[in-house]
């Protein structure tokens, strides 16, 4: 027998791990070390000077940073929810359409090809005070006031959970449906026999059906959930008066526009304990949902 | 009784239609707006009170970006254009190539720390843009490779890679395992037996998985904002930044430019939304 230094999958896998290593693993022990460095971009000497925790106190001393990660959180939550109700909500009624399905499918399919900045830059134009669609249709219909959509903070926040929720809602729509085509019709029928309400048909047999559908669409979903960055950096930038700043505004602010990479980088830290939180949940709930189908090897 | 019955079931099917009708109008009409926009002049976007019909459809904002006097609003969109295609082609042919070589050891094998190596593999693309933005910055402005095709088609080969592998993974499953053991044992090398078999089997999923890494590429803006600079290197979702200044915003060329930005990723997306559901979903609950 030939001897083997590496087993065919690890060969096979090399190249990804190399490349994933240099670009993303690397450069964030990187980010960890300067964290605990005053680094600042104007003044290159100062990467080699070790000032252990003081960038995450003085973090944690902040209140704008605690604002921004508080707002991150509730906006994250409430995003996902409302994304995974409305694509539930979408996928029935396209499920239930008689004619036209494909048509439906691909329409509802249309915002995932559109780049979030893009998305950010639509709805900034849309929800824009003066010239946007929003105000001018309102107008139209007699109001006289003009509302400042992404100008007062809670209607700012407003615009951006709208233009999130528009621009994510399809990937969960497209999974869950899905996940309802190809659910077995016995079962169904069973339960209409046994006389059980549509309700219920739907509450204890097509929903636990598609759960593992759910999952999936959150897992792929918190694996971008960054991309709400986009959305915000072109709406409001963090403003008015950095009421909007969610915690990646904030890292890029502290980072390119103060130059001060170092308590940037502490901020990036928290910021990605903050996406692997979300996506490892999901993850789990996945893996448990696929051994419950019993799919896995 | 049989007659409420049958109203009712009337009344909800109306429910049902009108609640279609609605949602695909919210789902289309910002779209739509942005290129009806793109195709009216400034005096009918900024008009107060709001033209609801256009009265003057043409081609001026795609006719001034194009342009090549600034002060009309011009915009270098082919460099941008080129870059665009250039980083977003070449990095999904090599995340398809790298990402074929894991997805089917990860459907074909089982080894130690699989799973590990998997989370492991998902979470490297949970880092958000803007947070790996910082210190690969300062690794590129060391190396010199800031404001390079390269540099960017670096980073996006290890953002899509996480996602292809999946994605490759589920397809690589559905192709039966006996297969390849059958053409060994008619004399195919593994070699063989993997390209002439296995491969085409799988091969309109894998281009969908490419094309899903495709979009990102050409979507992607937190990293590309900060690591490109001018025309070398600067792609298309950057460049819709030209349109603003501190003041004014040119609507009616961002909206062109959105328009142009837009086409090859719905045609793109129109090839191949039947597979990538299908990888998805395979993918996910057979694991």
């Amino acid at each position: 027998m030939k001897r083997k230094f590496l087993s065919p999958p690890v060969l096979l896998l090399l190249p990804a791990m190399i490349i994933i290593a240099a670009v993303v693993l690397v450069p964030l022990l990187l980010s960890l070390y300067t964290s605990f460095t005053p680094f600042k971009l104007t003044r290159p000497d100062t990467l080699y000077r070790w000032i252990g925790v003081r960038n995450y106190m003085r973090l944690f001393e902040d209140y704008y940073f605690w604002a921004a990660f508080l707002r991150t959180f509730v906006v994250l939550t409430i995003a996902l929810n409302v994304e995974m109700l409305l694509g539930l909500g979408l996928a029935v009624l396209v499920n239930k359409a008689v004619s036209g399905q494909r048509a439906l499918r691909t329409i509802m399919m249309f915002p995932m090809m559109f780049s979030p900045i893009l998305v950010g830059f639509q709805f900034k134009f849309m929800f824009n005070d003066t010239v946007g669609l929003v105000n001018n249709a309102l107008q139209s219909m007699g109001m006289e006031r003009v509302i400042p959509w992404l100008v007062d903070e809670h209607l700012a926040l407003f615009s951006i959970l709208t233009a999130e929720i528009w621009s994510s809602t399809s990937v969960f729509a497209i999974l869950i449906l899905a996940g309802l085509m190809a659910i077995p019709r016995d079962p169904l029928e069973a339960a209409r026999v046994d006389g059980c309400t549509p309700w219920q048909t739907f509450r204890h047999i097509t929903l636990p059906y598609l759960m593992p559908f759910m999952f999936i669409a959150m897992t792929i979903r918190s694996l971008d959930i960054a991309r709400a960055y986009d959305i915000v950096q072109i709406m409001t930038a963090g403003g008015p008066a950095r009421r909007t700043e969610l915690l990646w505004t904030m890292i890029s602010r502290s980072g390119y526009v103060d130059a001060n990479m170092g308590l940037a980088n502490a901020m990036a830290y928290i910021s990605i304990l903050l996406s692997i939180f979300f996506t490892f949940y999901f993850f789990r709930k996945l893996m448990a949902a696929r051994r419950y189908m019993g799919g896995a090897q | 009784m049989m007659v409420s019955h049958g109203t009712r079931k009337i009344y909800l099917k109306w429910c049902r239609w009108i609640g279609t009708f609605l949602a695909m109008s919210a789902i289309c009409i910002p779209g739509l707006w942005i290129v009806l926009s793109s195709f009216r002049p400034n005096v009918e976007i900024l008009a107060k009170p709001a033209v609801w019909i256009p009265q003057d459809l043409n081609f001026d904002h795609y006719a001034a970006i194009f342009s090549s006097d600034p002060g009309q609003g011009a915009v270098p969109v082919w460099s941008y254009f080129q870059n665009s295609l250039i980083i977003a082609t070449t990095s999904t042919l090599i995340a398809l190539l790298i990402g074929m070589a894991g997805g089917y050891a990860f459907a074909r094998y089982s080894f130690k720390g699989k799973d590990t190596m998997f989370l492991g593999f998902m979470l490297s693309r949970t880092v958000p843009g803007i947070a790996l933005s910082l210190p690969l910055f300062m690794v590129y402005a060391r190396l010199g490779i800031i404001d390079t095709d390269f540099g960017m088609i670096l980073i996006y080969v290890a953002l899509n890679l996480p996602f292809t592998i999946w994605l490759i993974d589920g397809f690589f499953r559905q192709v039966p395992q006996e297969l390849n053991q059958a053409a060994q044992i008619d004399g195919c090398t593994p070699w063989q037996a993997f390209w002439l078999v296995e491969f085409p089997l799988a091969k309109s999923g894998i281009a969908s998985a490419g094309i899903f890494a495709f979009l990102t590429s050409w979507n992607e803006f937190a990293l590309a904002s900060q690591l490109t600079r001018s025309t070398a290197s600067k792609t298309l979702p950057v460049g819709l930044l030209d349109f603003t200044s501190e003041f004014t915003i040119n609507w009616g060329g961002m909206c062109a430019l959105a328009v142009i930005m837009i086409v090859p990723a719905l045609l793109l997306t129109f090839i191949v939304q039947k597979h990538l559901v299908a990888g998805l979903t395979f993918g996910g609950v057979k694991g």
